[in-house]
């Protein structure tokens, strides 16, 4: 019986649904990647992230103004990220417990605003399917990864770019040192709270993107805690990569078929039970930190506040 | 602009820059009061001073780091305001600070790169920064390696980096912050050799510094500040080490000690093929042997980052050897928990003060007797004797010279020398059998020192066994009867004071076996 679970076909669907699944961690991981650079933890990604998802399906219930709908999550994500960053680099408060409270800011909000401008479970039409053409032709490979939606496209899009920012530019230079040791980027005339504002605040966009991508691109719903602690599996990402976004797309690629895997043995009702099946990404996410926390050294000044005068 | 206005790493010089009637406020501190500073093109002009005369905040608003709030700064005859570094640095001031402003997981390249506008917008240009760093470090005879990481690099060539950041940025003026602090002599004579060259070239040096000698030696001016106020300026040849030293604590001082010659009997410290990890689990200390006999002062130099912490706190009992041995007289310390330690009579002196020596919420009174709470005398079943606790705490307060306005007085707010005390009279008021002294006066004012030295000298002559571990060799060469040079966790040699030159221990300090001469006992 377990092997007609891996015919082809079978083994294709899973491959291009752990891809799919991966959108919302790229986004997330890859913008905390930059904030965390820099020095700045942002626990409170998964409250940007149920806001960026409530207001891009709200935006999408009312009008159906898809790409209306992703422009108002990075808003909201921006807008969240600056104030994250206000608290963390202005306010010069403790990282961790503002994330903490931008988490449960976020956690409330959404469902406030969906209660009281929705109140119950509704669908959309999120983004359709956009076969890249020619590429998406090719036997099983065009399946597997050109026969997706944009966002998918989107967050695949930006590991490459992530990776040109931090190690080529001179944006990256001053990102990488800031977080290592901000003393000496000051001294170079390197203003360390205007590096931390841009990359927290982009963090926030990315993860208003996040968002955007489970409520209008592959749920398409909004429900009380919809990314259901996925924000935090985001950041455990980040520190599996090791800080680098070639390899927080390794761990969200894992993460997501692993995911999928879960998802499709419950679906077959191969006997398991559920709740032993949806723990094992967890499970994975945990052992993979474990092993990786020992292979890399976070940036030096991640999570410290900076002050000029001591 | 003539040609001579230009330096070899071919940017303008400045002829002259002064600072007047600069005046600093901190809450409830005047920083700097109406202090006078000039240097000019071509001069190493030394800034003399205690800690907290006010040297760094000075040299911090010429660096655009802090704001006067009242003076001028007059570059070439023209005042100008510094609003933050990136000025300073256009202006052509560059800055070594003590600590070095290096970015670890970067190339040299990369940190010379840092913060400035790239030929390639807003790509990098490392190879042509490459290029650049070679250029100037053929001028300037400073060979550093653009591709290699600064981890990778010892502390004197991290130095040499700082250097070539600031001429890379076109520093015409260089203000160095304690550079020495860090470096081996040999590395020192290089630096000078470097310094030197430079001023001849044009440029002006500030030279921040409480190392006598090293400003007889190689500056020609030379700037005491005390309390935040000019003491005075003078031409480094028309004064000596005493006339500087008595300008920067306001009274002479005693620099030349006589000491006598101990006979040894039986080691009352003896450490024996000590072997022990770094908190990141490599060897920190390997087959370390040294022993110390009562009444005599053992002096452990070296590099910082060699093994000195680890090697106090394996003694102290706060960090497992792998193997070897340490015997005090003749019970086994290896071992022990930190109260059997402190029972059979060690005392420690930290060399993190703040963090391992003093809890810095804590009151003077409850810092003193931290150690000896479970004693009879300031407890009994469980409740603290309020009144032996305050009466034995004002004691020693007076006794150890300890400057608070109250015994309750949170020890934070106690400068670096009375905080030091403050563990002094805890660690020996006990009559100890051995003290380990780590460090016992990095980042104390000269008259703390001088005390401290005096209460170390006078610990030897009541039959304490001491090991003093200082990275600054003044110290080691004021106080030792014997020195021992550690280097990457190993015992280069042991020599006696007497046969002992800055040269020999220098070689030691860099990794160089000892000549056979002084090695054989």
């Amino acid at each position: 019986m377990l092997a007609d679970l891996f015919t082809g076909s079978v083994l294709i669907g899973l491959l291009a649904s752990g891809i799919r699944l991966a959108t919302p961690y790229l986004y997330a991981a890859i913008g905390e990647t930059f904030g965390q650079r820099s020095g700045v933890l942002n626990l409170g990604v998964d409250g940007i992230m149920l806001m960026g998802a409530f207001s891009a399906f709200y935006v999408v219930f009312k009008t159906g103004d898809l790409v209306g709908g992703v422009l108002l999550a990075m808003l909201v994500g921006l807008l969240m990220g600056l104030a994250m960053a206000f608290i963390s680099v202005t306010l010069n408060a403790e990282q961790g417990i503002s994330g903490i409270g931008v988490y449960l800011f976020g956690l409330g909000m959404s469902d406030l605003l969906f209660q009281k401008l929705i109140n119950n479970v509704q669908t959309v039409s999120g983004f359709p399917v956009a076969p890249i053409p020619f590429l998406s032709e090719i036997p099983v490979i065009g399946q597997i990864f050109f026969t997706h939606n944009v966002l998918v496209y989107g967050a695949y899009l930006l590991v490459p770019i992530a990776w040109f920012v931090l190690n080529k530019t001179t944006l990256g230079l001053k990102i990488k040192a800031v977080g290592e040791n901000p003393e000496a980027a000051d001294t170079l005339g390197v203003s360390v709270a205007k590096i931390r504002y841009l990359t927290v605040s982009m963090g926030g966009l990315l993860s208003g993107v996040a968002g955007a991508s489970l409520s209008i691109a592959l749920l398409n719903v909004f429900q009380f805690n919809l990314t259901n602690g996925l924000g935090f599996i985001a950041i455990a990402l980040v520190y599996f990569g090791g800080w680098r976004p070639t390899w927080v797309l390794m761990g969200s690629l894992i993460f997501s078929f692993v995911n999928a895997l879960q998802i499709w043995v419950q679906v077959v009702g191969i006997p398991i039970p559920s709740d032993i099946a949806v723990m094992t990404p967890y499970i994975l996410t945990i052992v993979v930190l474990v092993i990786s926390a020992q292979r890399v050294r976070p940036p030096s000044a991640l999570s410290k506040t900076y002050e000029r005068l001591e | 602009m003539t040609d001579k206005q230009i330096l070899p790493s071919g940017h303008p010089r400045i002829d002259s820059l002064e600072m007047r009637g600069i005046v600093k406020r901190f809450p409830g501190v005047l920083a700097n009061d109406h202090v006078n500073f000039d240097v000019r093109a071509g001069e190493v002009h030394a800034l003399l001073g205690e800690n907290g005369a006010g040297k760094s905040t000075l040299m911090k608003q010429l660096y655009g780091l802090y704001h006067p709030d009242e003076g001028q700064i007059i570059f070439d005859g023209e005042p100008r305001v510094i609003h933050s570094p990136k000025d300073a640095i256009q202006l052509g001031i560059g800055m070594i600070h003590q600590h070095f402003m290096l970015v670890d997981s970067l190339t040299v390249a990369e940190n010379v790169a840092l913060g400035l506008p790239s030929t390639r917008g807003m790509m990098t240009d490392i190879d042509r920064v490459t290029k650049r760093i070679c250029e100037l470090a053929e001028v300037y005879g400073l060979d550093v390696e653009p591709d290699a990481y600064i981890w990778q690099l010892s502390v004197g060539q991290q130095q040499k980096v700082e250097i070539i950041k600031a001429l890379y940025r076109g520093a015409a003026l260089l203000i160095l912050d304690e550079p020495t602090a860090v470096l081996t002599p040999q590395e020192v004579d290089d630096f000078f050799v470097t310094l030197t060259q430079m001023a001849k070239d044009g440029h002006a040096l500030i030279f921040i510094s409480h190392k006598l000698h090293e400003v007889m030696a190689f500056t020609h001016r030379v700037t005491v500040l005390r309390d935040g106020k000019n003491v005075g300026t003078v031409n480094t040849v028309d004064t000596n080490k005493n006339l500087l030293a008595e300008m920067m604590v306001g009274r002479p001082l005693n620099f030349i000690r006589n000491y006598k010659t101990i006979e040894c009997g039986k080691p009352r410290l003896k450490v024996e093929n000590l072997s022990a990890l770094s908190d990141r689990g490599v060897p920190a200390l390997k087959n370390v042997s040294f022993e110390v006999c009562a009444g005599e002062v053992l002096g452990l130099a070296g590099v910082s980052g060699n093994g000195q912490p680890e090697l106090a706190q394996v003694i102290a009992g706060l960090r497992p050897s792998t193997s070897g041995k340490i015997m005090i007289d003749d019970e086994t310390l290896t071992g022990s928990t930190p109260m059997q330690v402190i029972e059979k009579g060690v005392a420690y002196i930290p060399e993190k003060r703040n963090v391992d020596g003093l809890i810095k919420e804590f009151s003077v009174s409850e810092n003193l007797i931290l150690r000896d709470l479970d004693r009879e005398f300031y407890s009994k079943n469980a409740f603290l004797n309020m009144n032996n606790i305050a009466k034995r705490s004002a004691d020693l307060v007076k006794t150890f010279n300890v400057k608070t306005p109250s015994i309750d007085t949170p020890i934070k707010s106690l400068s670096g020398g009375n905080a030091q005390k403050v563990i002094l009279a805890r660690e020996i008021s006990r009559q100890p059998r051995v003290l380990i002294a780590a460090q016992p006066t990095r980042g104390v004012d000269i008259g703390a020192t001088e005390y401290i030295h005096e209460r170390i000298i006078e610990q030897r002559e009541t039959g304490t066994a001491t090991l003093l571990i200082s990275e600054d060799l003044d110290e080691i060469f004021a106080l030792s009867d014997r020195i021992a040079v550690i280097f990457h966790g190993e015992i280069m040699g042991v020599v006696d004071r007497k046969d002992a030159t800055l040269q020999s221990i220098g070689l030691m300090m860099a990794g160089e076996q000892p000549p056979e001469t002084q090695a054989a006992e």
